[in-house]
């Protein structure tokens, strides 16, 4: 049994260490906002928040996770509305939407830390998210907007 | 509302999300098949329901039915613009709904349902309009008769009829109008009167897609699902010979393993015990017929089969009797492609004694459905297919390789069974886009002008390996982008020299197009250069019988500032192409790096797609379309060593990421023709336009994709 705070819940799993996070979310717990890409952290679909840092959950065993707060899109916001969801919207950023709940948590981590990210610091923070609808150009100017809601106060 | 499937027999199921504006429901629903289930909920005896498209309630809630699957594309959107405009419906308050699998859904270009060959909104621009226009008119007759007015004097607007200051909304109205005859010749609005089509609205799905409730096929779940993980074949059509599964069977959560056609599926309580489980299976398997087939030896056989004739696709004037001041030629090439949506391959099937339903990301209902019927002998009507949201389609999910699986899965454990593709599984499966090889040979007279052009193409059938479209000697997939060719050139011959090498081949965004407007574009500029003309004016004085290739080059010059000085080691190109109806040009500015890749600095594309029903869907489809053209373009490729594939994930089948994705602007041109493509019609002219770019820098002709560093050195 292992215990997780997640979305500052705590939630006892019972499976086995070498789970990664990835799949306690999806089939364990039934949040299925995190998704799957390529199981390899090389496309960042399932990015999610572990003590604030941009985690790929993956590759991120849960035995590694006991003590430590992950935040998945779910718990982003309460009510859908983080100056980085709300920026998306504004953009209309998705396209078939698949890789969007990584790409918005590397967006929130990268803001997190950086609320006036230059065009390279976000090339830097978000290579590691693929989108084949290629929405790019949409989540770069979508991260400028969110970041200028930040610096308004959120 | 919670988005939770948990119950398969529960057919009302709404994923819903309210909007940044507050107020809007859409809800994508996971509907079974039958029309009655789908169209008529509970209590809903007074709905208005003209056609299979619209339902209006008494409670006033307007839900207009998608028949087309959203892969990005935006069909849950542009779709209901159709239906909303002529219907006059408030759009702050329709509620979108997939459809389920029905005849009435058919996609008119296809004769049964499916989603492809950007015909969304081709295909049904008129019957949507005409079924939203019939509905109008229906509710202001029952509006006329409640008041015993005329029914001239009223008019709809924004939901409700009105007459004078009275005022009846549609839920108000359906129940009269329900019992009112069809009309047959509802008239259609003037264009100029548009007020929801081709206007740049939001798309009605982002807000589930920004806060991770959106549902697509992985995300279904019932209770007692279990998740299959396949072994699947080292080599295209190896057998299994064999297998132990006694160490997949030690990994808790597995629960069976068992034999389908697509190889051995290890059936466990998790995704994670399945994978597990899959790994440690222990399969022997035959060599296969393709044991000893390598990329090497599919290039020499393409290279040989360019010696002998082909079918002919295009033939005017005598080009062996031309006399061109100069003569070219040129061997181009390009790779076997995979599709890599971001949602792997994946369907949920449950096969019972009373019928069979499936809940997939699917491109291709109709398809399913027959399918299922033929491979298991369940009538058509037992067999239900729900729609989920796909996460990319790019062509691969009208396949029924994932479908078929999950059938057989779920039936050989009598349980209801999702199969998931690992990426590595996705990336072997072999659907690819066909490799192709062509000979050129062009000619230009005194003047410069085009004297000839001659093309023999080697690469495979794509009809042939999916059994659809009609029995031709020629399959256009083959040479479409190619012998189209627009520029004034008396005389053209090209061919098709069929060669199947036996990789399995299929539909991949822009299919034949998305290389041969490589060769195409790539080769003009060549005689350009031959010419020692500019190659956008070129092209332009050679389109003079192509008003609208013409009208799309002038526009993206234009907007590029093409013969605006650029900084010094950038340098741009420029191709066009017409496909699915539409026509697209594009610049690229390009430099290289210090170790030799292609840098793009910027895309500029111009757009003719007709009327655009949304014009913010689509600049975002053109420049997702050369995003995914200048993956191919500088990374993309798929090789064979004995057999087996060699690229397993996005480690060695690189795609473009955020630190090389180019600003691109996109500019549509205004007009007022039928709406055509937008889908895949910007994906062709990127490759060449780098091309095209990139000898303008470094006076290298680069004729075989993907660039690679030292191509240009």
């Amino acid at each position: 049994m292992i215990t997780l705070n997640i979305n500052g819940q705590s939630r006892t799993v019972d499976v086995p260490a070498d789970t990664p996070l990835l799949w306690v979310l999806r089939d364990t717990l039934g949040m299925t906002g995190t998704k799957f890409g390529c199981g390899q952290a090389l496309c960042g679909a399932c990015t999610v928040h572990v003590n604030g840092a941009a985690t790929r959950a993956c590759i991120t065993p849960v035995a590694a996770l006991a003590g430590s707060r992950i935040t998945t899109i779910e718990g982003l916001s309460e009510h859908s509305d983080h100056p980085v969801q709300r920026a998306w919207l504004q953009h209309d950023v998705p396209q078939c939407g698949y890789c969007q709940s990584g790409q918005i948590m590397s967006a929130a981590a990268l803001l997190a830390q950086n609320r006036s990210p230059s065009d390279e610091d976000i090339d830097a923070a978000m290579a590691g998210n693929i989108c084949r609808c290629g929405t790019y150009n949409d989540i770069r100017a979508a991260i400028h907007t969110a970041a200028g809601l930040l610096r308004k106060g959120g | 509302m919670a988005a939770e499937l948990s119950n398969p027999s529960r057919r009302d199921f709404l994923a819903t999300a309210v909007t940044a504006g507050g107020g809007l429901l859409i809800g994508v629903s996971l509907a079974g098949h039958d029309a009655e289930a789908a169209t008529a909920p509970a209590g809903a005896a007074a709905a208005f329901q003209p056609n299979a498209f619209i339902r209006i309630t008494p409670d006033d809630q307007v839900t207009l039915i998608v028949s087309m699957a959203e892969m990005g594309q935006g069909v849950l959107t542009s779709l209901p613009q159709l239906l909303a405009e002529e219907l006059e419906a408030d759009w702050r308050r329709v509620r979108v709904e997939q459809a389920p699998v029905d005849a009435a859904y058919n996609n008119p270009l296809f004769g049964m349902q499916g989603t492809g060959g950007s015909t969304s909104v081709r295909a049904f621009w008129e019957p949507l309009r005409k079924a939203g226009a019939t509905a109008r008119e229906m509710l202001i007759t029952a509006a006329a008769q409640t008041w015993g007015v005329d029914r001239a004097a009223c008019h709809a607007r924004e939901g409700a009829v009105h007459h004078g200051k009275d005022r009846l909304s549609y839920g108000e109205l359906a129940a009269r109008a329900a019992k009112l005859a069809v009309p047959a010749d509802a008239p259609l609005k003037d264009p100029k009167d548009f007020r929801i089509l081709g206007k740049p609205l939001n798309r009605l799905d982002s807000p589930q897609k920004v806060n991770g409730t959106a549902r697509f096929g992985l995300d279904v779940s019932m209770p007692g699902l279990l998740t299959a993980v396949i072994a699947h074949p080292p080599s295209l059509g190896a057998k299994v010979t064999g297998f132990d599964a006694s160490r997949a069977k030690a990994v808790p959560g597995v629960r069976e393993v068992v034999q389908i056609d697509a190889g051995v599926a290890v059936v466990a309580e998790n995704f994670w015990a399945a994978k597990t489980g899959r790994d440690a299976l222990s399969v022997q398997w035959d060599g296969g017929p393709m044991a000893s087939l390598s990329s090497a030896g599919i290039r020499a056989a393409m290279l040989e089969r360019l010696k002998s004739p082909g079918v002919v696709a295009r033939q005017e004037g005598d080009v062996a009797a031309a006399k061109p001041a100069q003569t070219l030629e040129a061997l181009y090439e390009a790779p076997y492609l995979a599709h890599a949506c971001m949602e792997p391959m994946n369907c949920t099937a449950s096969v019972t004694g009373s019928g069979i339903e499936i809940w997939a990301p699917t491109q291709a209902s109709g398809v399913n459905r027959m399918v299922i019927a033929k491979i298991t002998g369940v009538a058509p009507e037992k067999v239900q297919v729900t729609t989920t949201l796909l996460g990319g389609g790019f062509g691969r999910r009208f396949a029924q390789d994932f479908v078929i699986a999950a059938v057989q899965a779920s039936k050989a454990v009598s349980a209801p069974v999702k199969v998931v593709f690992t990426r590595e599984d996705d990336m072997r499966a072999q659907f690819y886009r066909p490799a192709s090889v062509v000979r050129l040979r062009g000619g230009v007279d005194a003047a410069g002008k085009p004297a000839l052009l001659e093309a023999r193409v080697a690469t495979p059938s794509i009809r042939q390996a999916s059994g659809m479209g009609p029995p031709s000697e020629l399959d256009d997939s083959a040479v479409e982008g190619l012998h189209e060719w627009p520029y004034a050139t008396p005389n053209i011959h090209v061919e098709w020299a069929q060669h199947e090498p036996g990789v399995g081949v299929w539909y991949w965004r822009s299919v034949g197009n998305s290389q041969n407007a490589f060769f195409a574009e790539s080769f003009i500029d060549e005689l350009a250069h031959a010419a020692r003309q500019d190659p956008f004016e070129y092209r332009r004085a050679l389109l003079e019988k192509h008003p609208r290739h013409r009208a799309v080059l002038e526009r993206v010059a234009k907007e590029a500032g093409w013969h605006s000085p650029l900084p010094k080691g950038r340098a741009r190109g420029i191709a066009v192409c017409e496909s699915f109806g539409s026509y697209v040009a594009e610049v690229v500015e390009a430099s290289l790096r210090s170790d030799g890749t292609p840098r793009v600095h910027r895309v500029v594309c111009a757009v003719d797609c007709g009327m655009t029903v949304n014009p913010g869907i689509v600049r975002r489809q053109a420049q997702s379309a050369v995003i995914y053209a200048l993956s191919a373009a500088l990374h993309g490729e798929i090789t064979l060593d004995r057999g087996r594939v060699q690229q397993k994930n996005f480690d060695d089948y690189p795609v473009v990421r955020m630190d090389e994705a180019p600003p691109i602007e996109v500019h549509l041109v205004a007009s007022t023709e039928k709406p055509t493509g937008i889908g895949e019609p910007a994906t062709p002219p990127l490759a060449p336009a780098l091309a095209n770019a990139l000898f303008a820098l470094t006076g290298k002709r680069v004729r075989r994709l993907p660039f690679k560093a030292g191509d240009f050195a």
